[in-house]
């Protein structure tokens, strides 16, 4: 199943080079976890702090549990802010 | 103790300069800056005054940490009565201007009537008075700084100064400082224009004496400054990528406003995000980023250094442009573009330079443009009254309508008036985006509850920077919330408020509190203050800042049912994104809030809470 897998600020060096807007679409296996998708790109752990799909917060402790479904957009930003 | 002691008072009108002790007393129960200014206006003015009339004062404050070793200790104040609302007015500038203000021996000026003639105050250690500025009346916030810098034959002096927004009295115009720092909102520059008061210049050689325990005070200040700097937030995201940096992560929640928030998501946030500040550009392959700054003793540095394309339509023509200055910040960033649908990163900060230039709040500018542009799509408005046509996206309106408000010519008259005054006079009050007459900052609150009710009972009408509970709810600050929930929301406000009140009182920028909380602040505090500042105490002095700003506000005019948000807000479903089908219930957390507060149904303080904090 195909899914949109978006890093952003200094996070975007974990995406492939050529990556464009700070995202990949991604062909993934059925049941694959959020905590799955966001290691194979070998984003620390503590780095993904915010982590979003389709826009909901997935707290750290059911990024395991968590599984993503045809057509989800994964977003994970590192500690960030601003005002 | 931090503060000199010492406050300068002018006399606009008799052009009179004269030194008065600080009320210690005050200083005890109202810190500094923001609470200990606001502390003076309210004793000195009627709350009824027309903000633009010689009655009205004007106060420039630092606080206690202004001026020191403490991490962010540049911050100065503008409290006055806010023309664009009618309400208390409140806004918070960094650069260098603060800190000098206390190097030459001076905790806050008090400007009071109006000036027969264009002036400037300059002040020079224990020596001020008041020069003629006719030379320097009409030109720009940025000609006026290296008019006076080059007539003083002192690059080093600091200065405050309006361009000709604040002369020509835009609802909205603001105070700059070295250039692209400013105290942005609620239009205090117009009151500064109204008093004939040009620029305020400083130098100070002073220094900062009287430190209460210099020794527990560096010990207070290196410990926060480690907390910034291991702080994933302070120490590495804000300098690498500025405020900005939110522009994607609000698009992806749902609760970027977009075209005077009939929106909540942009289709082009990706263009204008601080990720696309790093990007080389097509046409010339440079990254519009330069460099990021830093403002007095900051050890954050947020700010952003740009360099705008040189070809691009709006400076082509204008090498004046062409340098590396200020700007984009997530407000700026998104007021002139998401609130118009302008996705042209380029159209974007020439429209933030011309607002530091001649003096404008971006945010206010941007969304009255936004306003406008709604009122051009329903027809309402047409070519011929704007000049030129002016459709959702078009960089080419933004820009134009920048050039005409700055300069106030044609229908810039119009934007100038802010959107509640704009759209009333259209016979469209409802689509103007404010609360007490000010804009919205950069979160839509049908995706952000909290959001609704800061914004609705923020004392300088709306405004992210009374209760930034956005930290909470999106980003995990302290600890993270649900930005779709009601519950709870009404304590989680009533702490921002409080505790920012402290921030700002202090003299420290309020982003140190990404990675402080009192806690940090409170040590810094009380090795450089006489008196008791426990944690008891600045939590005792956030909320009597609070009830005072709330009380001004009421003996102002205002009442509960100005606690409120525009009905596209509470009866509009979100289109799109998480928030999808959600408004903002406003009216499940106020009067918890009432309660939470100690306040009447009616948005009173009771008089049992008025005791409690000595009020």
């Amino acid at each position: 199943m195909k899914i949109a897998f978006k890093l952003f600020a200094s996070l975007s060096d974990y995406l492939p080079a050529g990556s464009l807007h700070n995202r990949i679409e991604l062909d993934v296996d059925e049941g694959v976890s959020v905590a799955e998708v966001i290691r194979r790109y070998q984003v620390p752990e503590r780095s993904a702090h915010l982590v979003l799909v389709n826009g909901l917060f997935v707290p750290p402790a059911e990024r395991s549990r968590r599984r993503l479904q045809e057509g989800d957009e994964v977003a994970v930003w590192p500690p960030i802010a601003g005002g | 103790m931090g503060w000199n002691r010492k406050i300068l008072r002018v006399d606009l009108a008799g052009g009179t300069c004269r030194e008065e002790p600080l009320n210690m007393e005050w200083a005890q129960e109202y810190l500094g800056s923001r609470g200990l200014a606001t502390k003076y206006l309210v004793s000195e003015i009627d709350p009824r005054v027309d903000p633009l009339s010689p009655d009205n004062k004007m106060i420039m404050a630092t606080g206690p940490l202004t001026g020191t070793m403490a991490s962010t200790g540049g911050r100065y104040t503008v409290v006055t009565k806010g023309p664009l609302t009618g309400a208390i007015a409140c806004s918070n500038s960094g650069g260098f201007f603060g800190a000098e203000m206390k190097f030459a021996g001076w905790d806050m000026i008090i400007f009071e009537g109006r000036a027969p003639k264009p002036v400037y105050l300059h002040v020079e250690n224990d020596r001020a008075e008041l020069r003629d500025a006719s030379h320097l009346w009409g030109k720009s916030c940025w000609e006026t700084e290296e008019t006076i810098k080059h007539e003083l034959q002192d690059p080093l002096v600091r200065i405050s100064s309006i361009g000709r927004a604040g002369e020509n009295q835009v609802y909205y115009a603001c105070i700059v400082n070295d250039l692209h720092r400013a105290a942005g909102r609620s239009g205090v520059g117009a009151v500064m224009g109204s008093k004939n008061l040009k620029a305020v210049a400083l130098r100070g050689t002073k220094g900062v004496s009287g430190i209460r325990d210099f020794g527990a005070f560096m010990q207070a200040t290196n410990d926060a400054k480690k907390v910034l700097a291991d702080n994933a937030v302070t120490g590495q995201g804000l300098p690498k990528y500025g405020t900005q940096v939110l522009m994607n992560v609000i698009n992806e929640i749902g609760a970027l406003p977009t075209r005077n928030h009939r929106d909540v998501q942009f289709e082009d946030a990706g263009k204008i995000s601080a990720e696309a500040m790093h990007e080389k550009r097509p046409t010339d392959g440079k990254p519009h980023l330069v460099t990021n700054a830093a403002c007095f003793g900051c050890t954050i540095a947020c700010g952003r250094i740009s360099e705008i394309d040189k070809g691009h339509f709006t400076v082509k023509n204008n090498p004046k442009y062409w340098g590396a200055s200020g700007g984009l910040e997530y407000e700026a960033a998104w007021a002139l573009g998401a609130a118009n649908g302008v996705g042209d990163l380029e159209a974007l900060q020439y429209a933030n330079l011309l607002c530091n230039e001649q003096g404008m709040d971006p945010i206010s500018f941007g969304a009255t443009v936004g306003a406008a542009m709604e009122l051009y799509e329903m027809g309402v408005i047409t070519k011929e009254q704007i000049g030129l046509e002016a459709p959702f996206g078009s960089a080419q309106a933004l820009a134009r309508l920048a050039e005409m408000t700055a300069l106030g010519e044609g229908f810039g008259k119009e934007i100038a008036l802010g959107s509640k005054r704009l759209c009333t006079k259209y016979g469209h009050p409802e689509l103007s985006m404010t609360v007490k007459g000010q804009e919205f900052p950069a979160y839509d609150s049908r995706g952000i509850q909290g959001m609704g009710l800061a914004y609705a009972t923020s004392n300088r009408g709306a405004c992210h920077l009374r209760g930034y509970t956005v930290a909470s709810e999106v980003l995990g600050i302290p600890v993270k919330t649900d930005p779709h929930v009601t519950e709870g929301k009404a304590e989680l406000v009533k702490a921002f408020q409080d505790a920012t009140a402290v921030f700002d009182s202090a003299g420290i920028c309020v982003f140190t509190s990404f990675a402080w909380t009192l806690a940090d602040v409170q040590p810094q505090l009380a090795a450089a203050c006489e008196g008791d500042w426990s944690m008891d105490k600045l939590n005792e002095v956030g909320e009597r800042i609070w009830n005072m700003e709330r009380q001004f506000n009421n003996a102002a005019g205002f009442t509960a049912k100005d606690d409120n948000l525009p009905p596209r807000l509470t009866s509009e479903p979100a289109k799109t994104g998480p928030a999808k089908g959600m408004v903002n219930h406003l009216d499940r957390m106020l009067p918890e809030y009432y309660q939470v507060r100690g306040w009447t149904p009616d948005g009173v303080p009771k008089p049992e809470t008025l005791s409690r904090l000595g009020l």
